[in-house]
Order: structure tokens, then sequence, then C-alpha cells
């Protein structure tokens, strides 16, 4: 006998991606997220108020790729955690968990939140223009 | 608490390899994790070669194959061989389940094939299930009563009987605790799906008298609400069960309570 501790075994290395655990951490993900976005949003609200010199700067990084890759994400994090934040009440009412129906159900949401988010997109580019 | 990568002494590499013998002519692969406590090597993955001609159907079949004609050493839990004592759950494929109850012909390409999830290895695919054990006696698994014994049988209406169903067939082979995220991170704390839904069952047992001092025991920032509705250990329960609905049904007993 030998005295070294007992290994753990493996868990994330071996474990499958489950269509469960992968929407779980994305709402956990997209959680973290939003509160950037927020600090963002408080920030344009803030450069706005400050005057239009500061107004203009934040816009014009805003309209930059990479801004409209930060909103274009902020979007869909919304989207994604309002439509399984929805799911998840369901789930505290005691709704919605046979396997068939969380498996449907959590492909209503990814598919809800993509059709959103491009929807919301194609609103915003036809009403302000590129 | 979340740790994403093994320690140290944890960490896997690739170990020997078995090969068939040559008139085999149809072989899959088993990838089995093998440790020795006896030696001071990491633990490490052994190739066999079985030839599926000669071996029967499901997973521990092959396992018990593998013991019988290539590899004595091998160690892991077995007894009923069809899905009512729970002892050869592993993670099989990917996913944790009943060796005795896994079809090999479900598996694309090699089988791989771990002790349950993130717990302590005693041998090979035999995890040492203490804390579970011990988080089972925590929850005080009997008919809890202050009425004085009739002499009788303690009766329950049938509509009272069919609370039980979908709890009393689980045999604790913490398959769905051991898939469970939260369980990987918090499992010194969190009582997990198996042992929660145990929990409910008695909670829900019509003859139990102590409904009130069950919930006060899982009121518990850990205990009970570590559980953030993953549903890993609803997917993955070989006897088909759904320890998150079990779990939910607690929360909501709670704030009735409140």
């Amino acid at each position: 006998m030998n005295s070294r501790t007992r290994p753990i075994s493996p868990h994330l290395q071996v474990y499958k991606p489950q269509i469960t655990s992968v929407l779980s951490i994305l709402h956990r993900i997209t959680g973290v997220g939003l509160a950037v976005g927020a600090l963002a949003l408080v920030y344009w609200l803030n450069s706005a108020a400050y005057g239009p010199e500061a107004f203009n700067r934040t816009q014009e990084f805003m309209a930059t790729w990479f801004g409209r890759l930060l909103l274009f994400g902020w979007t869909w994090a919304l989207f994604y955690h309002l439509c399984n934040g929805i799911r998840h009440l369901f789930w505290d009412a005691g709704m919605g968990f046979g396997l068939p129906n969380v498996n449907f159900t959590g492909w209503i949401v990814v598919l809800s939140s993509i059709i959103f988010t491009l929807g919301s997109w194609f609103i915003g580019y036809g009403m302000v223009g590129g | 608490m979340v740790e994403l990568t093994l320690p140290k002494n944890s960490k896997v590499s690739e170990g020997q390899t078995f090969k068939a013998p040559s008139s085999a002519n149809n072989i899959k692969l088993f990838k089995v994790y093998r440790y020795n406590p006896d030696q001071n090597d990491n633990p490490q993955v052994d190739t066999y070669e079985v030839d599926m001609d000669t071996c029967g159907p499901m997973v521990l079949d092959a396992l018990i194959k593998i013991k019988n004609e290539i590899d004595p050493t091998l160690t892991f839990r077995r007894s009923c061989r069809e899905g009512v004592c729970g002892s050869c759950a592993m993670n099989v494929d990917g996913t944790n389940t009943l060796a005795c109850i896994k079809d090999i012909s479900e598996i694309k390409g090699d089988a791989a094939i771990y002790p349950l999830p993130h717990m302590p290895v005693i041998k090979d695919l035999v995890p040492d299930l203490s804390i579970p054990y011990a988080q089972y006696t925590s929850i005080k698994p009997w008919v809890q009563s202050d009425t004085p014994v009739s002499g009788k049988e303690r009766l329950q209406s049938p509509d009272e009987r069919a609370k039980l169903d979908g709890l009393w067939e689980c045999v604790l082979c913490f398959c769905c605790t051991t898939s469970c995220p939260s369980y990987w991170w918090n499992g010194d704390r969190y009582l997990g799906p198996a042992i929660l839904l145990q929990a409910y069952r008695w909670i829900v047992d019509s003859r139990d008298e102590n409904t009130g001092s069950r919930l006060d025991n899982l009121e518990d920032p850990f205990k009970l609400y570590r559980c953030h509705t993953i549903m890993n250990c609803t997917k993955t329960c070989p006897k088909s069960l759904n320890p998150a609905k079990a779990i939910a049904e607690t929360k909501k007993l709670m704030l009735e309570r409140m």
C-alpha cells in the first residue's frame, strides 16, 4: 500500500456535451455577458448626457465592425437569456420536465433566440439604414 | 469549487494495448480507464481488442469477457446484470449508465469506459461512494412516525401509493448525481439528484409524519438549492426516472409552506 491520494475520475474531459448542460452553461454565460452589456449601455447613456462630442465618439466606436459584433452578441445574449429564462419559469412551476419536452423546448429556445436576433437587426437596419 | 481540469495525480495517460487473437475478425476496441492504487503511476487508458463474435450484447458482457479471457486484473462492480442492483454504473461512451443494460451496438466507434465522473477512484472502474452514501444517511431514508404501532400495516390509498411511482424504482447507482456539473463542483455540500429524489420519496410518502423536519433539513443554500435545473440527471438516468422533477417539486413545497 502507498499513501498517495486517490485520483479524481475524469469529468468534463470525458462527459459528452448534452443539450441540457450546454444550454444551461450558455444561460450562465449570456447572463454574465448581459451584465457587462449593462455597463456598456450606461457608458452610452452617460456619453449622451456628457455632450455631442463624447456621444459621437461612442457612436463611432459602436459603428465599427467590432462595435457591431459586440452589439450583435448582446442582442443574441438578451434574447437567449430571455427565452431560456421563460423556460426556467415553467420549470420553477413544475412544468416541462419530461425528457422529450426538455429537448423540444431547448431547441425552441435556440431557434427563437436566433430568429429574434436576426429579426431585430433586420428591423434596425430597415429603420436607420447601414 | 469549480476546477475545470484534473489535479496532477489524476491526469490520464495512454496505457497498454491487448491484441485480439489473429483468428478474430469482428473486433471492437474497448478503451478502459485503469488505476492501480498499489503502484505509483497515474491512471491510464488501456485498449482491449474484443472479438464481438464471441461476446454478449451488453457492455458488461464485454467487461466480463475482458476480465475472464484477456486481463484478470480489470476491476469493476457488478451483480444482477439486469439493471436492478445499480452496481455497474459507469461512464460509457460519454454518458453515465449501467453497463449491464447498455447495448454495445449503440456505441459508434471505439467504446470509451470510465468510472463515474468526478469521484475519487479506488481502483479501475470502482469509485469511492462514501460521500453520497453519507448524504443518503443524512436524509433518514425510512418511514418516521409518532403514531404508535397498531400491529397492522400502515395503510395507503391507491392514490397515495401512486405518488411513489417514479421514485421507488431508483436503485441508487449515482449515474445522475455524477452527471451533474453542480455536484462536480459542490459535491461536498450539495446533496445531488439521487439523494434529493430519495428525500422527496419520503417527503411525499403518506405514511411519513415528519415532512416538516425533512423540508427543514433541506432548507440550505447548498443541500437543495445548488440544483440549477441543468437536467443532465434526467437525461442520463438508466431507469428513465426524473430526479430534476422531484427536486422541482421539493422546491415548490418549500415555497408553499412559507
